[in-house]
């Protein structure tokens, strides 16, 4: 098997450091919608400047480097043991090199790891097996700011009036942001699922986060609802980093899950404006990354 | 754009309000949730007695905060191996974690300015009036820009904290904030939480 632990460290750093081109483009177009010479459009225009130096640099876009979640689809013949070591073995040494901060820490004694690593959840690796030849590795850094600002409800939900069906939904994400106000580092992108159990369902809120900015979802009823929640959210004025104005939320994504009969979650998983996500595609012994 | 040197006197804190840009210069300190806890238990509410170098930790700090200014921020530190420390991301953290403790941590140690994201709530914007002092908001996330404003890393403490929770000793030049509370009891903070909340009633009340 293929040693990949050089390809992933690139991943790694390309991940911390240079935001995707939609996201990035995303906030490009909403510095134009914020007043000038607001404290919101400031903001962003810091926000911008720090994408481009973070980019040049290759510095961290923030020193909050998160989770490091990675999901690897993998085709026949991989061995998912050898590459969990090479996962761990590029983020020990983007460790070293300053692209990640050292971010696991023992729950119990408060000692950080000082590497990455920690645990059979730290870095969090999901495996998949897939058809075809081509190995596929998605990484999100998902800092703690904006993960403290996720919420999860069981709804029925008394205090939002919010019952069992997409109604119930809008109300308990649109609390949700208002709850989050400019703590989870907004502009943010909200990944929603409804449904599951109340792992499965944050898990599925988060891989939601996956997708693109701007594509539409393949369900004609949650792209409406994706849409009328990113305005509504926006109508709010909580704002870029919550100094007020128009820009709150830059998307949101909504999954469904099969759920219990007596349960029916929604999770909301917050990502901040540094939604640093990355693709590395592996095919004949090269890799290309998006 | 305010230009702030450290350390900070009463008057200057007074004139501040909320809306204000800043451009802060001087020497100030690193420090977040394992610090703002071991200061209230051990040298403030002493539920937990002193261990190790705590007390001539403490003596060292002590100086560097009256009248100074606390960061929250766990930075990305380069030099670990040498101790040539250079900060290479550094934007604040979420500050409201900070709210049980703040307060009295202004207090005791006379700090005259909190920086990090996200603002506080009530008990320290009281101690903001009291001591006087200001929460100054500086840009999540924007740590490749911030770390730039850092000049030199003059030293470090409780380093086995680890290195986000560690209390680092940096002198910046033109570090950029905006004031969102004040020591005259304002708080933007407050105000877009309750505009926002009247929206948002407004919201769930539409079918």
């Amino acid at each position: 098997m293929q040693d990949l632990t050089e390809p992933i460290l690139e991943l790694v750093r390309l991940a911390a450091t240079d935001l995707p081109p939609d996201v990035e483009a995303a906030l490009r177009a909403s510095v134009e919608q914020e007043e000038p010479g607001s404290a919101a459009r400031g903001a962003l225009e810091t926000i911008i400047k720090n994408v481009e130096l973070s980019r040049a640099n290759s510095t961290p876009i923030c020193q909050d480097t998160g989770t490091p979640i990675f999901y690897v689809y993998y085709p026949e013949g991989w061995s998912t043991r050898k590459l969990r070591a090479q996962i761990e073995a590029a983020v020990v040494q983007a460790t070293e090199k300053a692209y990640l901060r050292p971010n696991s820490v023992d729950s119990l004694s408060g000692k950080n790891s000082g590497d990455n690593l920690g645990g059979d959840y730290f870095p969090s690796i999901h495996f998949e097996e897939v058809e075809g030849e081509t190995l596929t590795i998605d990484l999100m850094l998902k800092g703690g700011g904006c993960e403290n600002v996720g919420a999860q409800y069981a709804l029925p939900n008394n205090r939002l009036d919010a019952g069992r069906d997409l109604a119930g939904v809008r109300k308990v994400v649109l609390d949700a942001v208002h709850q989050a106000q400019g703590k989870g580092c907004a502009p943010g992108i909200l990944g929603v699922a409804i449904g599951g159990d109340r792992g499965s369902s944050y898990y599925a809120s988060k891989e939601t986060l996956f997708r693109q900015i701007d594509d539409a979802n393949p369900n004609p009823e949650l792209d409406a609802l994706e849409e009328r929640l990113t305005g509504e959210a926006n109508q709010m004025g909580i704002g870029p980093m919550g100094f007020g104005g128009v820009t709150t939320v830059l998307g949101t994504r909504i999954t469904s899950l099969n759920r219990l009969p007596a349960s029916y979650f929604v999770s909301v998983s917050y990502m901040c404006w540094a939604y640093r996500r990355r693709r590395m595609t592996w095919t004949t012994g090269a890799a290309s990354y998006e | 754009m305010r230009d702030l040197q450290i350390p900070i006197d009463d008057d200057t804190i007074r004139s501040l309000k909320v809306g204000v840009p800043v451009a802060l210069s001087g020497v100030m300190l690193t420090g977040r949730d394992t610090v703002h806890k071991w200061m209230v238990e051990t040298f403030i509410k002493k539920i937990r007695q002193p261990q190790g170098d705590d007390l001539q930790v403490y003596q060292a700090i002590k100086p560097l905060l009256e009248g100074g200014v606390i960061y929250h921020c766990g930075p990305v530190v380069a030099g670990l191996d040498s101790g040539e420390y250079r900060f290479v991301a550094a934007g604040p953290t979420t500050s409201i974690r900070e709210e049980p403790y703040q307060g009295d941590v202004m207090r005791h140690f006379n700090i005259k300015a909190v920086i990090g994201k996200g603002g506080m709530g009530t008990k320290t914007l009281a101690a903001c009036q009291e001591v006087p002092g200001v929460y100054l908001h500086a840009v999540g996330g924007a740590a490749s820009l911030i770390a730039q404003t850092v000049t030199r890393v003059l030293g470090v403490y409780k380093l086995d904290f680890g290195v986000p929770e560690a209390m680092w000793v940096i002198e910046v030049k033109d570090f950029p904030a905006v004031v969102t509370m004040d020591a005259h009891g304002a708080s933007q903070h407050a105000v877009v939480e309750q505009q926002s909340k009247a929206v948002l009633e407004e919201l769930l009340a539409k079918p």
